[in-house]
């Protein structure tokens, strides 16, 4: 029965539009007759290119198609519609949290070891911890101290209301997954940010749905400042010889950890795991890092610096993912941030 | 002569280790299961704080809101569960049987009313095994008492490996206390076996004509045993007694009335001049010398093994002693024209000896020596010490041993076959080698070079 609803939902997934969104779609193709490995990210193809053909090289027999969705959409694609994927890879970690304690992962022993927190049973495998930052364009903040801090961000916007009026930007978490993540996460760990949320609301800011459209408005000046931009892909747009710079929030920054789970309707599976494996291997951390600018899982680098926070990948993930809980705080959020 | 072989039951060593290691081994299995069980109830039970705690913790963000059951989950609450373990979380909140949020295909309790205490039970639940913690809480919601049950559920992945962990922990301990018991049973065994073994190592260490009572330091249980063994022995010893008493008597009763025949048969021969009538009387006499001296020997050999079993030794001048008992024999050798040649060494060796038994045997060989040596011929006699033996030699120019050993010469009754018109019983030699026995000597007879034989005699010195 469920086979034959999965197939009958393959149909249609595969003749009508996807009930989820897809926003990329890329094959690399393999030699003649080889299997299909579907791998659905949320990373675009730009940044996870290089690391695709380094595993083509060592298994040339995959054809990899590698589908770009938003994190909502990825985990839609898994948990309602049971979409044929083989590896899915996300930055939404309470998503993916879900799809794994909801039994919707299989399970993987991995050839390389990740630390502790990095790894949730053998179903959730970290491949990337990234920052969250602040990302501020050196010309429209002139003249104006940089805000080192969320308390800081408070005084500069209240101080200066009239140069940030539309000027501010930040994820919807009302259509973001990842932007619900950090919202959320920012929430319980900071007394100040519903401060901050009102202060941000009578800016009127501007909401997305991705860090790469807020970098874009930053540099074509629609945006003065954006708050929660995924520091690996702001990595290669900011510093000396660009008009942006990112600052790390000293108070905490919220450090997501992009994760990867073999869905237990891949058909694949034995691709997935190769293709984990190689994600958790020395070379591929080194690619990731390198090639994808995804910093890679890095004990060391979290005990040099203090002030990054990773998320916990725990069964706590789930709360704000519950109906009632997401209604309140979508509500609480609307009500700070969208103002009349 | 071999001993018929013993029926071997099965040995008390393996025995008592058999039951030792049986014992061991089910109270290592014993060991096993009780640690296993507790560890496992405790596993369990911390388990059951945590998810009981998180329930309660739950259940006290329920709020009535103006028209329905609110919540606001707290994260630490979930937080906290993934602490332990990592194990999958599940929730469910029911009013009125409609599920407001959470899981809503998580089983609820049957047969359990869950009160204000979080009640717990495991169920199957999705594709695992779930330990479920339900707690009611009353609201009221729009005027209207409402009871809203809360329910956590956890995968017990965590507690598994930990009751797997202590299992492999409580069987490495079972199998080390079973090590330690086999090595102790060991110990045990030996220790109580030993003086059963010292026991059987001093009966075994006696001699042939060791016929003492046992009389060795045992446990109680032993005592029986050595009581029996004693009168056994006891009852040997007075059966040897009696035999050699009655031989004794009989050679004595027997040697007496020889004489007699002896003496009227001799003085029959004197009177008789019938050719016929005298060779028969030669003959009767011949017969009756033999009779009586079989006796003597007879009486010689009781006296030996008697004697032999409680020695009464003192230090003797070996020579001496020989030379004492070569003066008696002189005029029986003088008869035969028979020279007994014998230069005493000075001093003469000191041994520690038994007087008549010791004479009784320098006396059969020299009796032997002059019985089969030829008339008008030497018999040489020497003592000499060596290798702290004292050694007597006695070589006469008879008839030698002709082919056969002398170990069976020494043979009770086994006489030469060469010497059928000599007088002997063939307890001679049998007599010797007992003596020589007796006194941690040794006995031997060969050819002697040049005709003959030589008898040798050793003891140790004193």
């Amino acid at each position: 029965m469920r086979n034959i609803l999965a197939a009958l939902g393959l149909i249609l997934w595969a003749t009508l539009a996807h009930g989820f969104e897809i926003e990329e779609e890329a094959v690399l193709p393999g030699t003649a007759g080889g299997a299909t490995l579907s791998i659905l990210s949320t990373t675009d193809t730009a940044f996870f290119r290089p690391v695709l053909e380094a595993f083509r090289r060592r298994a040339p027999d995959l054809t990899i198609r590698y589908v770009v969705a938003g994190s909502q959409d990825v985990f839609t694609a898994i948990a309602d519609e049971a979409a044929p994927f083989d590896i899915a890879i996300s930055s939404a970690m309470d998503l993916q949290m879900k799809l794994a304690n909801d039994g919707l992962a299989l399970p993987h022993e991995p050839a390389t070891t990740l630390p502790g927190w990095a790894q949730w049973q053998d179903r959730l495998f970290s491949i990337a911890q990234e920052p969250v930052v602040l990302v501020v364009s050196k010309k429209a903040l002139q003249g104006l101290p940089l805000p080192q801090t969320r308390r800081g961000l408070v005084d500069l916007l209240r101080d200066h209301p009239e140069r940030f009026i539309g000027k501010v930007g930040t994820y919807d978490p009302r259509a973001s997954g990842s932007g619900y993540l950090f919202a959320t996460q920012e929430a319980r760990q900071s007394d100040s940010f519903w401060r901050l949320a009102e202060v941000m609301g009578s800016t009127r800011p501007r909401l997305y749905t991705s860090s790469v459209d807020m970098l874009d408005d930053l540099e074509n000046g629609t945006l003065a400042i954006a708050h929660n931009v995924l520091g690996s892909y702001s990595a290669g747009r900011v510093g000396e010889g660009t008009g942006l710079q990112a600052l790390d929030y000293q108070d905490f920054t919220l450090t997501l950890l992009r994760t990867a789970l073999i869905p237990a309707t891949a058909r694949n599976p034995d691709a997935a795991a190769r293709f984990l494996d190689f994600l958790l291997s020395e070379d591929g951390r080194r690619l990731i890092g390198a090639e994808a600018g995804l910093p890679p899982v890095n004990e060391a680098a979290l005990i040099q610096n203090p002030h990054l926070r990773p998320i916990r990948l725990d069964p706590g993930l789930l709360v704000y993912l519950d109906g009632m809980k997401r209604r309140a705080f979508l509500d609480e959020w609307s009500a700070a941030m969208v103002q009349p | 002569m071999t001993l018929p072989r013993t029926r071997r039951a099965k040995s008390l060593r393996q025995r008592l280790l058999v039951q030792l290691l049986a014992l061991a081994a089910l109270l290592a299995v014993l060991l096993y299961l009780t640690v296993r069980t507790v560890a496992g109830q405790a596993a369990e039970a911390t388990q059951d704080g945590v998810l009981g705690s998180a329930t309660t913790v739950i259940a006290e963000q329920l709020r009535a809101g103006p028209e329905a059951v609110e919540i606001d989950l707290p994260y630490e609450a979930f937080s906290v569960l993934g602490s332990i373990s990592e194990d999958r979380v599940f929730y469910r909140i029911v009013a009125e049987g409609r599920t407001v949020t959470g899981y809503d295909d998580l089983p609820l309790p049957e047969g359990i009313t869950p009160g204000v205490r979080p009640a717990f039970y495991t169920v199957a639940y999705r594709d695992s095994t779930v330990r479920v913690a339900a707690m009611t809480r009353q609201l009221v919601v729009a005027g209207q008492v409402l009871p809203v049950t809360v329910l956590v559920a956890q995968t017990r992945q965590g507690q598994d490996a930990i009751a797997a962990r202590i299992a492999n922990r409580a069987a490495a301990l079972g199998v080390g206390f079973f090590v330690l018991a086999l090595l102790l049973s060991l110990v045990a065994a030996g220790s109580v076996l030993r003086p059963i073994e010292r026991l059987a190592e001093a009966v075994a260490r006696r001699g042939p004509q060791d016929l003492r009572a046992v009389d060795y330091p045992a446990p109680s249980e032993l005592l029986p045993l050595i009581g029996a063994l004693n009168g056994f022995i006891a009852r040997l010893r007075a059966a040897l007694t009696r035999t050699e008493t009655f031989i004794t008597e009989a050679a004595h009763h027997i040697r007496t009335p020889l004489a007699t025949v002896r003496t009227h048969a001799e003085i029959a021969l004197r009177q008789s001049e019938d050719p016929e009538v005298r060779k028969s009387l030669r003959g009767v006499i011949r017969a009756v010398e033999e009779s009586s001296r079989s006796a003597s020997q007879l009486l010689d050999h009781a006296v030996v093994v008697y004697r032999s079993d409680r020695l009464a030794t003192e230090p003797l001048d070996f020579a001496a002693l020989v030379a004492g008992v070569l003066r008696s024999a002189g005029p029986v050798a003088s008869l035969r024209d028979v020279a007994l040649r014998f230069v005493p060494p000075v001093p003469g060796p000191v041994v520690q000896g038994d007087r008549p038994l010791l004479e009784s045997a320098v006396r059969n060989l020299i009796d032997n020596a002059i019985k089969y040596s030829p008339e008008e011929s030497d018999i040489d006699i020497t003592m000499t010490t060596e290798a702290g033996q004292a050694t007597l030699r006695i070589m006469d120019r008879g008839r030698g041993l002709s082919g056969q050993t002398g170990a069976r010469l020494v043979q009770r009754f086994n006489r030469g076959a060469n010497v059928g018109d000599v007088i002997g019983s063939g307890l001679g030699l049998t007599i010797v080698a007992e003596v020589a026995q007796a006194h941690d000597g040794l006995f031997s007879l060969t050819d002697r070079e040049g005709g003959g034989a030589c008898a040798t005699f050793w003891l140790p010195l004193a």
